[in-house]
């Protein structure tokens, strides 16, 4: 048994979920769909308006929640490195709680809340407050995706945040920094690796969710996602789906290539 | 030692595969038959009936949409037995070879089924030779009595603003576009262009005033009286009466579409005397009635009617009566080119 023979599942592993469903996105993408042959066709889809406006409509959401997430998620990370070890472990536990169970009955579940008789339609009604639900709109969406994806920015955070070596932080107090100061010109860039890995895992989820606006949207906002899926599924065809999913993916490697640039170490990693 | 201990273990795990065998072909002589079925769509208790009677295995899968099985079955078309796909799509299947024709001999009990739907499946399946009617229905707006005080009458009420964000459409193109088409007058089967983009024009200016598109889920939003009208399967109205009595269906005068789901052996077909025996079984009385009481869609087979009570018999929202079916069409497979159509301008619908 050589060390090299144990690398043998993952290699197989990333063949045979990776590679190879790539390769087979890619024959889908360049292919037509009646007749096989070559084409660029699927690709050059995304200049329709209504898929250009589908993936401007996705890019603008998903900046807009990973946006929230970072305002949200960054003072609680400095909360929690502050307080006491015991306690942290609990908030974060407190914060991984929910990703236990299935994300799609906790989008559900906000759709129950939300949806016109739901319970804050009753709760609204027994005060006698007219109700409007946001199901079917963008916000709603927006809401779903910072309920979601919040914890993947919370956690590069926090993990960043309290490596930083107090040491570093008391040096600049002595050296009379006060503490506007102190994070602007210490703590905000030390963190930064955090904040570049905690936007990617934000971003990317929210730029191709499909559920969340299926469920939320009320199938009435159409993004990029919602798009790629139902050419899958309800258009049956695959290659078109393809071609525009090869579209998105290449804004997922932009994002990527913006991470690997700001965050060489891998500092800011999760997990 | 360690030889000892993995002979062994490769001793037991070989018994336990032997055994395994043993007591699956004891138990199922008779083989396999792969099977997929809408959701929800089957008693499933029937299956391990069927399994002790015939003794045979069966697999059963599910799928949500007629376009989500297609590319499965055109890509692998011995993936699955038997299917029950529903009428415009055996007829895209059948234009497209991936179908086999049945052997009746295997299947006695299609004296069941009602002459009269044999007749009506010709317009897909002609001469019955691939298809055996399993469910029927019609396309209609479930609507809340008490949100809804005016009598429907036609599918003009979904575009009424006093209704705005109290209606509920089909996220299927061909359904959607079956009430734009409809209301104008066309056919729901039209492939001339002006007239879908017409009917894309009306369902556009309809969207501000549509709560949500859905799939499966009109059937809780309307019991949950989340919105006062719904286009909804005939099959679902029973369902949603029985949690909710303020429903009622109406199916408008304009017309509306009829279909049929029906079991079909697909041209791959590895089981397929199985298939044969497995539709066979599904023609039962018992098992059409059992099928009828659990999942509330009209059933074809005549001598379980015998078992129906009169008033569901005479419900048009369940059974539909002749004169409405007139009224109504059969959606029929229109074509790759005419499908991207009405795809391209669905998706344009859907722009903000």
């Amino acid at each position: 048994m050589t060390k090299k023979s144990f690398a043998f599942p993952y290699l197989f592993w990333m063949i045979a979920f990776t590679v190879i469903p790539l390769l087979l996105i890619a024959v889908y993408g360049f292919t037509d769909r009646s007749s096989g042959a070559f084409t660029l066709s699927n690709f050059l889809a995304i200049s329709t308006k209504e898929h250009w406006s589908a993936l401007l409509l996705s890019l603008k959401l998903s900046l807009i929640s990973t946006a929230v997430c970072l305002l949200l998620a960054y003072p609680l990370a400095m909360i929690l490195k502050k307080t006491g070890t015991s306690r942290t472990g609990f908030i974060v536990f407190l914060f991984i709680l929910p990703m236990w169970m299935n994300f799609l009955l906790r989008t559900y579940a906000w759709l129950n809340l939300l949806d016109d008789g739901g319970i804050l339609d009753r709760f609204f009604g027994l005060l006698g407050i007219d109700y409007r639900s946001p199901i079917g709109t963008t916000s709603a969406i927006v809401l779903g995706m910072v309920y979601n994806y919040l914890p993947f920015m919370v956690l590069p955070l926090f993990n960043v945040l309290s490596k930083i070596d107090e040491n570093v932080v008391n040096a600049a107090r002595d050296l009379g920094a006060n503490s506007v100061q102190t994070f602007f010109r210490i703590i905000l860039p030390l963190s930064f690796p955090g904040i570049v890995s905690g936007i990617t895992m934000v971003f990317v989820p929210a730029l191709t969710t499909f559920a969340i606006s299926d469920i939320l949207g009320a199938r009435k906002v159409l993004l990029i996602g919602n798009i790629i899926e139902q050419e899958f599924s309800t258009a049956s065809n695959w290659n078109l789906g393809s071609g525009l999913s090869m579209v998105l993916m290449i804004f997922i490697l932009i994002s990527m290539a913006i991470l690997n640039h700001y965050d060489k170490n891998g500092e800011g990693n999760a997990f | 030692m360690k030889k000892t201990i993995l002979t062994a273990s490769a001793l037991i795990g070989l018994a336990a595969l032997s055994l395994t065998g043993c007591s699956s072909s004891d138990k199922f002589p008779n083989g396999v038959v792969k099977v997929y079925n809408w959701g929800e769509y089957l008693d499933e208790d029937l299956i391990a009936e069927f399994e002790s009677e015939y003794g045979i295995d069966v697999i059963y899968d599910t799928f949500t949409t007629n376009e989500e099985m297609y590319p499965k079955i055109e890509a692998d078309p011995s993936l699955y037995d038997v299917i029950c796909p529903s009428d415009y799509m055996i007829e895209k299947m059948i234009q497209n070879g991936l179908l086999s024709p049945l052997n009746y001999d295997n299947i006695p009990n299609i004296s069941n089924i009602g002459e009269s739907y044999l007749e009506k499946a010709e317009d897909f399946d002609p001469d019955n030779t691939y298809c055996v009617p399993y469910t029927y229905g019609t396309v209609g707006i479930l609507y809340n009595t008490t949100m809804v005080e005016e009598e429907i009458t036609s599918w003009d009420v979904l575009w009424d603003e006093k209704y705005s964000q109290d209606i509920i459409m089909q996220d299927s193109v061909r359904d959607a576009f079956m009430v734009a088409l409809k209301r104008l007058g066309y056919s729901a089967n039209t492939t001339v262009e002006s007239e879908v983009a017409e009917a894309a024009a009306l369902l556009k200016e309809q969207y501000p005033l549509v709560k949500a598109y859905v799939i499966d889920e009109v059937r809780d939003k309307m019991i949950n009286n989340a919105a006062a009208l719904g286009v909804i399967y005939s099959g679902e109205y029973m369902i949603c009466t029985e949690e909710n009595e303020d429903l009622a269906y109406v199916i408008p005068e304009e017309g509306s579409n009829v279909w049929i789901d029906g079991w079909v052996v697909t041209s791959g077909a590895k089981n397929k005397e199985n298939a044969e025996k497995w539709i066979n079984f599904l023609c039962t009385k018992e098992a059409a009635l059992a099928n009828f009481e659990y999942i509330g869609y009209a059933t074809p087979n005549m001598a379980a009617r015998e078992d129906i009570d009169e008033e569901l018999l005479n419900d048009p929202g369940i059974f539909p009566s002749d004169d409405i079916l007139d009224r109504c069409e059969f959606f029929l497979y229109l074509g790759e080119d005419a499908d991207n159509m009405y795809y391209e301008y669905w998706k344009q619908v859907k722009q903000q």
